[in-house]
């Protein structure tokens, strides 16, 4: 797929995080915004899944570690077809399958996930099994960069290391804000390639908002033999939206109307340029 | 008495691991380098590409039997009570429990027939913690041929389920040709009219050794071996504490959350009666042989007759 139509799919999906969480008065648009983009590489142009197969058996799969955002996976979801982009009004309402965080109930959704450092492991089992088994699946696994300060992460990490899981991608969303504040003063994780590499990793380090440089990461690492990949986003927490963008305090807020007006013209705005570019 | 058949139930369920590996060609092992001591050892010596050690890392043990089960395998995951249901109670409840996945865990070592190694090891909060799960079945077979069969059945059963076995070598009291193993039934061991003894794992033995001490006083006990504890047998319950108006409870756990309170769950809605619960009384156990503590903490058949005695005078 065209970087231009990639670029236009993820501001779909931006509108659709910030549609949700304004609608569900509740939510993490910062961490969902830092990720669009790799979300939307994934589920349009990295991953062998069919939205009318969601469950289909040979398809790569997803966890989402950093279950917290859920509207980016649920707006890439939709947008790519899983369920109607208009059910993403529903997230969080009482009755709605689509849960504050991801659970197995939700079309395109592989595992439930929500409680930090948990999804990796999964992630890793997944791995292991497609070599057990004999298939050629790939693994992907989104983490946050905070979610790195879970011990369970670093024994997932050992694991995967150690068993040569080279069907294991693990992406780290490293937009450097959790909610006690910017992760080099709450508790540092760094250095994150560091320490994936000491663990047996491919690490790759790249710009999150750049599909040249997403493409060229998940291509290293299908093409890496003998260990994992770790490919490190840095990325801008609350990409997309003005306000957002760099500010702590979006990690688990919801837009107001006014707020809400002001980040749908932000993307608006984003838009009008994609068009003009063809 | 002497020459009855010993064996622990964590052998049990290393070899019925083995035994059942033809048939169940989706199962897998994971341990927690411990499978010398949980037994699953023999498991891994006849089917080593079958058995993964995840290294001291409970946690992240529960996840990748999690994601294994979503490729089609069954993992039995084992390691000690207190590590499988306590360190990793959070990751089976969010990666186990909550998407409902096919995964078995069999945690031995628990309860203070562990022994020596004392009570920083000696798990007597595991079925409080795993019954709290919703859709976790809880087992806590008495001896070698109920553990095997509980084993089958997990594997036979579709969803997560937690296995509860033993350090010490306990008498086979179940090797009856009529027997028959179903999970959520339970069965009348001895039968009584003057109280009802509900007793699991390892204590149905003192159970059935305390109600003989009583008879020969003219009590006359009715004992149930509840090997499910969740979902557990209500109308067997029920049905005994009708006819003896008194029931006692025998648990290697503790007396908080465990077969005691499921009984009294049952009874409280059912058939309110007078109820003695035999277990560890909130404490925590201690270093010592494994008939030592059971003999202090009042859970072998002496001290179970003796907590009868005087709840039914």
């Amino acid at each position: 797929m065209d970087n231009l139509q990639l670029k236009k799919y993820a501001n779909e999906v931006r509108k659709g995080i910030i549609i949700s969480t304004h609608s569900a008065k509740a939510g993490h648009p910062g961490g969902s915004l830092s990720a669009a983009d790799v979300f939307t590489f994934l589920y349009f142009e990295e991953m062998n899944i069919d939205p009318k197969d969601p469950a289909k058996a040979d398809r790569d799969r997803f966890v989402l570690s950093k279950g917290h955002t859920a509207p980016g996976l649920y707006a890439a979801l939709a947008n790519r077809g899983y369920f109607p982009v208009e059910d993403l009004t529903t997230l969080r309402k009482m009755g709605s399958y689509l849960q504050g965080h991801p659970n197995m109930h939700i079309p395109g959704v592989d595992m439930a996930s929500g409680s930090l450092g948990q999804g990796i492991s999964a992630a890793a089992g997944m791995a292991l099994g497609a070599k057990m088994e004999g298939r050629d699946f790939r693994v992907y696994t989104l983490l946050g960069d905070g979610e790195l300060e879970e011990g369970q992460v670093w024994e997932a990490a050992m694991f995967a290391g150690f068993r040569k899981l080279d069907n294991l991608c693990v992406i780290v969303d490293n937009n450097g804000l959790q909610i006690d504040g910017p992760v080099d003063e709450v508790c540092s994780p760094y250095p994150i390639a560091d320490k994936f590499k000491a663990f047996n990793f491919e690490v790759v380090e790249i710009n999150a908002h750049d599909f040249d440089e997403i493409r060229s990461a998940f291509k290293k690492a299908r093409d890496t033999k003998g260990k994992p990949t770790c490919i490190i986003l840095h990325s801008i927490k609350g990409k997309g939206v003005s306000f957002m963008e760099g500010a702590c305090e979006w990690h688990g807020k919801a837009p107001n109307d006014e707020e809400y007006a002001v980040a749908m013209a932000d993307l608006a705005k984003i838009d009008e340029e994609l068009a003009k570019e063809g | 008495m002497a020459d009855v058949k010993k064996i622990a139930t964590r052998e049990s369920y290393g070899n019925a691991l083995k035994d059942l590996a033809e048939e169940f060609p989706q199962l897998v092992v994971l341990d927690a380098d411990l499978a010398a001591a949980t037994k699953t050892g023999i498991f891994k010596k006849a089917y080593p590409d079958r058995h993964i050690d995840c290294g001291i890392a409970e946690s992240n043990m529960m996840g990748v039997a999690a994601g294994l089960s979503l490729t089609g395998k069954i993992p039995f995951v084992s390691s000690f009570a207190m590590f499988a249901a306590g360190r990793a109670f959070e990751q089976v409840r969010n990666s186990i429990g909550y998407p409902h996945l096919n995964v078995k865990i069999g945690a031995t070592h628990a309860g203070i027939t562990v022994g020596e190694d004392g009570a920083s090891h000696q798990c007597n909060e595991d079925i409080a913690l795993m019954r709290t799960i919703p859709g976790m079945v809880v087992m806590c077979p008495s001896d070698d041929v109920e553990a095997k069969a509980a084993v089958r059945a997990a594997l036979e059963h579709e969803g997560p389920v937690y296995i509860r076995f033993g350090r010490a070598a306990v008498p086979v009291i179940n090797d009856k040709p009529d027997y028959k193993f179903e999970i959520g039934k339970g069965t009348v061991v001895r039968e009584g009219k003057d109280v009802t003894i509900v007793a699991t794992g390892i204590m149905v033995d003192s159970a059935l050794g305390a109600a003989e001490m009583l008879a020969s006083e003219g009590t006359d006990a009715e004992v149930i071996n509840i090997c499910t504890i969740k979902p557990i047998d209500r109308d067997i319950i029920v049905k005994s504490a009708q006819k003896t108006g008194k029931v006692v409870t025998c648990e290697e756990h503790s007396v908080i959350g465990g077969l005691g309170s499921a009984v009294c769950e049952v009874l409280a809605e059912e058939c309110p009666v007078r109820v003695k619960r035999i277990g560890m009384q909130d404490v925590f156990g201690e270093s010592g042989s494994a008939s030592d503590l059971v003999h202090k903490y009042g859970l072998d058949a002496e001290g179970v007759a003796a907590s009868i005695r005087e709840f039914v005078k």
